[in-house]
């Protein structure tokens, strides 16, 4: 088929995104992407997808708003329990070893991972020597994120998620609870950078022991896939770990050979050593 | 005609439907066959493993980038939506649950719609929810076929009715009347 109008407008509108504000949207998997367009022109009431490019163009307020709906904030504390327990049960060993930690909490959304892999750390004492940081390009994200404020009814979830990750503090240890929301604990985030950093278009900052980052690969085409992971092999150590989203897979990646499985199930993967 | 892919959608009573076409596609079946069924996150791993055994095509779980194959029976996994991509492989997604779901019907139907226009066949079946409805709306409005199975013959009629009212160009038909359409489809 030849390419529809929608799809021509929301290739300009990437462009004049990336143009004039420099967040690259261009090589995102283009499907959902294009969901989440159609989605914000409804919610907006515009005519077309152009109607949205140039309210953004001119008008700066409009591109937090847009970026909300061009980036998924879908999150849970502990999310796919078996994979903090993998990393408890089987990384955590190795990380022992190590005088002093770097973790790396890529696409932070609300700071759920964030949270999770904390707690986790205190809970096999390793929390004192290890420093996370947690990056997003969404900055409300990571403003939510350095919050830790989430509401009430997602507590039950939580806690279940992190009894079946192996965890043994009690979740209620690490927060207090208003009446309709649970603050975490300042403590688990003082150990924290929190920054503005994109796998797109910025570069590797450090030398990393774990990268955690699960549920962003899949919302990026092959090509982008293919950057990103070449990152996350710069930016590891030799022997450091890699874990990412559960149906997500460096199968497809053209640097799958940087990294071997280490819990195949659980797609924790483990930076060769040449 | 060429199809490029068939879609199916289905929630209550889906597995018991779905035994009654996906084991009747023949082993030449040339067009990849996406399917989402609502079940709770455990079952739906097992379903792969249930239909493996009983069909003639290969089935397996749908993969993020895995480009589609021809014949090939792909089930949503649990708790992720299945997109289409205009180039023919599979995007998974996290996003929020559509209608009260993830993965969700219309998330598949409609990339799958924009993704192959007329050549996209789209079937709903039974099931107890409005899912599905405004993703065959759109495979009709693209120009590809819409089937819902009849609603009497469903063990609940709620999603073929929904689908029908979204989608009034769609054919009904009984459940063991899907894979001979399909055939025929492809033979003219
Ligand atoms: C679905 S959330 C995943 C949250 C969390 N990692 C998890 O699995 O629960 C995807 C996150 O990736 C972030 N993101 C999207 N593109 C990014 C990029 N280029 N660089 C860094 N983060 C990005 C989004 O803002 C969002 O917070």
């Amino acid at each position: 088929m030849s390419e529809s109008i929608e799809d021509i407008e929301i290739q300009l509108l990437l462009d004049a995104v990336y143009r004039h504000y420099h967040y690259d949207f261009r090589h995102y998997a283009r499907a959902s992407i294009k969901r989440r367009l159609l989605q914000a022109r409804s919610q907006w009431g515009y005519d077309s997808i152009s109607d949205i490019q140039s309210a953004v163009l001119h008008d700066e307020n409009i591109l937090p708003q847009l970026l909300n709906f061009l980036t998924v904030q879908v999150s849970e504390m502990f999310r796919d329990p078996s994979y903090f327990r993998a990393l408890r049960e089987k990384v955590v060993p190795h990380l022992r070893t190590y005088p002093s930690l770097k973790v790396w909490v890529a696409g932070c959304s609300h700071g759920e991972e964030l949270y999770s892999l904390a707690i986790l750390f205190a809970e096999e004492g390793l929390f004192e020597r290890t420093i996370f940081y947690a990056t997003d390009i969404n900055p409300a994200a990571l403003r939510a994120a350095q919050a830790g404020i989430y509401p009430l009814d997602r507590i039950q979830l939580f806690t279940e998620n992190h009894r079946l990750s192996g965890g043994h503090s009690s979740l209620s240890d690490h927060y207090t609870a208003d009446y309709d929301r649970a603050v975490f604990s300042k403590s688990l985030r003082e150990r924290t950078v929190f920054s503005d950093h994109s796998l797109v278009t910025d570069s590797a900052f450090g030398e990393m022991h774990l990268i955690s980052c699960r549920n962003v690969l899949i919302y990026f085409d092959r090509e982008l896939q293919d950057r990103v992971v070449g990152l996350f092999g710069e930016s590891l150590v030799r022997g450091g770990f890699l874990g990412i989203g559960s149906k997500e897979s460096l199968r497809f990646s053209e640097h799958a050979d940087l990294f071997a499985e280490f819990v195949r199930e659980e797609r924790i993967y483990r930076r060769s050593a040449q | 005609m060429t199809l490029q892919a068939v879609v199916i959608g289905t929630s209550a009573g889906g597995v018991q439907a779905l035994s009654q076409v996906l084991p009747r596609l023949p082993a030449d079946f040339p067009a990849p066959v996406l399917v989402v069924v609502h079940v709770p996150p455990r079952l739906s791993n097992s379903l792969v493993d249930l239909f493996a055994a009983k069909c003639r095509l290969p089935v397996k779980e749908a993969e993020d980038k895995e480009p589609l194959a021809p014949g090939t029976i792909y089930f949503a996994p649990p708790d992720y939506h299945v997109l289409v991509e205009a180039s023919g492989t599979i995007a998974l997604s996290s996003d929020e649950h559509v209608n009260h779901s993830r993965p969700a019907i219309d998330v598949l139907f409609e990339s799958a719609a924009d993704a192959f226009g007329p050549e996209l066949v789209g079937i709903v079946m039974t099931g107890a929810n409005s899912d599905g409805a405004q993703g065959l709306r759109a495979v009709c409005a693209a120009g590809g076929q819409g089937l819902v199975q009849i609603p009497a013959t469903a063990e609940v009629a709620t999603m073929p009715e929904a689908a029908l009212s979204a989608c009034p160009d769609a054919r009904t038909m009984a459940l063991e009347r899907i894979v001979p359409a399909l055939e025929a489809m492809i033979a003219r």
